[in-house]
């Protein structure tokens, strides 16, 4: 069997976001064709990692290294990122009046097109693409042609982030607790949705709370983060684990050893 | 001619020829008087408390005629009638010649005598410059009962060093009728210049007019507007005043609704850069009850540039049953951007819905990030964000060419990095 390939290595990653230190050296691998779920508990650094990874410029990063396929990723600014293929589901996916979906997405589509030396996609094509990404998340596709998030319910916004991952078609996506605020049908919908989306060629980092979004999204590593860094790693039946005997075991176990 | 050795007082328009147009004798004696009076209003004056005149001042401005060889880059919709203006005078050979029915115009210099002026000339210097040494206008007349479908479009040019042009519109929408106007203020070189126009709008019943006031002219020349609408019942106006480029603008818009059922819209969008100042001052005075007004400004300062709004709305003691909406917001796009932003409400009814607000910020940072994650570039993740912010007032402009000779500019603007 061939080594699989790896999409994003982190080594020793540390990270401050005004002075105070959030991530104190995580480590992490993942490769092609894998779902790694990182969970822990509030203020653990997950979605200070997400932020991270994602060139969020308020946070420092100190030490440490990340390659994203290769390249130095902590190099690159945010579109770069993005045109590399990371791609960030927001927790909270902000509203923006007056720039519609589909036009920034467009914009988008084709700045990472011309970043890969290809040519603009064609009106036709790129609504040809909108209709069939749309279906996978089941947005209306009234949606899709609003103003960014605009008095979309929490449901929607999700689906929006989703949708938006299937019109880019990253080789990483980091969904950051995509499962907060979502009622029981839509987060079906939107893991559903991701799961239309896994191959062997792309990862998904899924950072959750709970272990019920990955009764829908199955991964392959479950990763424990906690105090900036991971502390244990398993399956999926360490989710189940955590789920059953809280945070605190894993606390007290830190402690023990 | 005689100067003034006041010291007060300035010369800047003491070189000036007097006006041969049969201007209103009326207006014609107040507007020496004011000349003769008037000193130069500082920002200790309410009405010019953030728009210092000085600069503007120092030139000493000479009328003169001038030739221009080409308007295409002039030219907002192609498929209007246009007559153009240099300086103030009328260019016969770059006017179009088919005029559309339902729409009369005369050279004001050909009329026999002009209608007294709408405009106030007592303490308004410009307005009295303009009528003691009118270069030359228009007077356009919508009509009785005629939809004119073809918009008509003024464009003025101004050109040459320390030219000033007094430069007049008299504008009649008569009885039922509708009509679409384009105002284009341009230039084409020349240091200090000064373009000083006044223009009148006469709404009788039941009339329809939107107008679009395009300015972009460079940063040798300084502008002063003065429009006064006068509406009569049943009437409906809309003015877009959408500034692009300048020195130091300064619009003044009057409304006198007299009339009950009048709709008065009255919108503006500014892009300032450098040290560009620009200045909207409006009034909506709604003297009897039963109409409607609304009003949105905004704008995106660059550099050092300084915005002004002033917006007042007055409400009449009779004027009941009136909705009026005014509303203001700015985006700053540096440090030492400046905007003063003052909406005004007077309100003597006590059956009226009215509601006034301004804003000003900057660009969400939080939106410019959201969209760098999609793999937009910085730059255009604020283009993106400042088209949005602008189009609301953008959007008001109906016509598609109008529309895409506004977005050309904007577009080369943002591509220059602003």
């Amino acid at each position: 069997m061939t080594q699989k390939k790896k999409i994003i290595e982190i080594k020793n990653l540390h990270a401050s976001i005004d002075g105070k230190e959030i991530l104190k050296g995580l480590t992490l691998t993942i490769n092609a064709g894998e779902v790694h779920a990182i969970m822990g508990p509030n203020g653990a650094g997950k979605s200070t990692l997400a932020s991270v990874l994602a060139g969020r410029e308020e946070y420092e990063v100190t030490e440490g290294e990340v390659l994203f396929d290769g390249v130095n990723l902590l190099e690159l600014s945010p579109e770069e990122r993005a045109r590399e293929g990371l791609f960030l589901a927001f927790q909270y996916p902000i509203e923006i009046p007056g720039v519609s979906n589909i036009n920034f997405l467009r914009t988008a589509l084709n700045e990472i097109r011309e970043h890969k030396g290809e040519t603009p996609i064609s009106a036709k094509e790129f609504m040809a693409l909108v209709r069939e990404k749309s279906k996978i998340v089941e947005l209306d596709a009234k949606l899709a042609s609003r103003s960014v998030n605009e008095g979309f319910s929490g449901g929607e916004k999700k689906k929006n982030e989703i949708f938006q991952m299937a019109m880019l078609n990253p080789k990483l996506a980091i969904l950051d607790e995509t499962d907060s605020g979502l009622d029981i049908d839509a987060l079906r919908i939107v893991a559903n949705g991701v799961n239309k989306l896994r191959s062997d060629e792309n990862a998904i980092m899924v950072i959750t709370h709970y272990q019920r979004l990955l009764d829908y999204i199955v991964p392959d590593f479950v990763h424990v983060l906690y105090d900036g860094k991971i502390v244990k790693t398993g399956g999926k039946d360490l989710a189940l684990e955590l789920e059953e005997k809280g945070y605190d075991w894993i606390k007290h176990d830190l402690v023990n050893n | 001619m005689t100067t003034t050795t006041e010291k007060k007082k300035s010369d800047f328009y003491q070189n000036l020829t007097t006006t041969e147009i049969n201007v209103d004798s009326k207006d014609r004696a107040l507007a020496e008087k004011v000349c003769e009076q008037a000193i130069i209003p500082t920002t200790k004056n309410e009405y010019w408390k953030y728009t210092r005149l000085t600069k503007l001042t120092k030139p000493k401005y000479i009328q003169q005629k001038e030739e221009i060889g080409d308007i295409t880059s002039f030219v907002i919709d192609q498929d209007a009638f246009t007559l153009v203006f240099v300086n103030g005078f009328f260019n016969e050979d770059l006017s179009s010649k088919n005029k559309p029915s339902g729409v009369e115009f005369k050279i004001l210099s050909e009329k026999e005598a002009l209608p007294p002026l709408q405009a106030t000339i007592e303490g308004a210097l410009f307005t009295a410059i303009n009528t003691k040494y009118l270069c030359d206008g228009v007077e356009l007349v919508f009509k009785e009962k005629n939809q004119v479908k073809t918009p008509v479009q003024i464009l003025h040019i101004i050109k040459g060093e320390n030219t000033i042009s007094n430069f007049r519109v008299l504008v009649k929408n008569e009885r039922f009728s509708e009509g679409q106007l384009i105002l284009g203020e341009f230039s084409e070189g020349g240091k200090t210049k000064l373009s000083n126009i006044v223009v009148d709008f006469k709404m009788e019943e039941q009339s329809k007019l939107h107008v679009d006031k395009i300015q972009f002219e460079d940063e040798e020349t300084f502008h002063i507007s003065t429009e006064n609408i006068r509406q009569k019942k049943n009437s409906q106006f809309t003015i877009n005043t959408i500034t692009l480029n300048g020195a130091l603008v300064r619009n003044n818009l009057n409304f006198e609704v007299k009339g009950e059922n009048c709709e008065s819209n009255l919108n503006g969008a500014y892009l300032l850069k450098g040290k560009q100042h620009v200045d909207n001052h409006t009034v909506v005075d709604h003297q009897v009850a039963h109409c409607n007004s609304n009003e949105l400004y905004k704008g995106v300062i660059y550099d050092k540039g300084t915005a002004v709004f002033n917006g007042k709305v007055f409400v009449r003691q009779d004027a009941q049953k009136i909705n009026a909406f005014q509303s203001n917001g700015n985006v700053l796009m540096s440090d030492y951007a400046t905007v003063n932003s003052k909406p005004e409400l007077e309100i003597y009814a006590d059956d009226v819905k009215c509601s006034h607000g301004s804003t000003t910020g900057q660009l969400d940072e939080e939106a410019v990030f959201y969209l760098r994650t999609r793999g937009i570039s910085e730059d255009s993740a604020r283009e993106l964000l400042i088209a949005a912010f602008i189009d609301e007032v953008l959007d008001m402009v109906q016509n598609e060419n109008i529309r895409t000779f506004i977005d050309k500019i904007i577009s080369a603007r943002f591509h220059q990095n602003i």
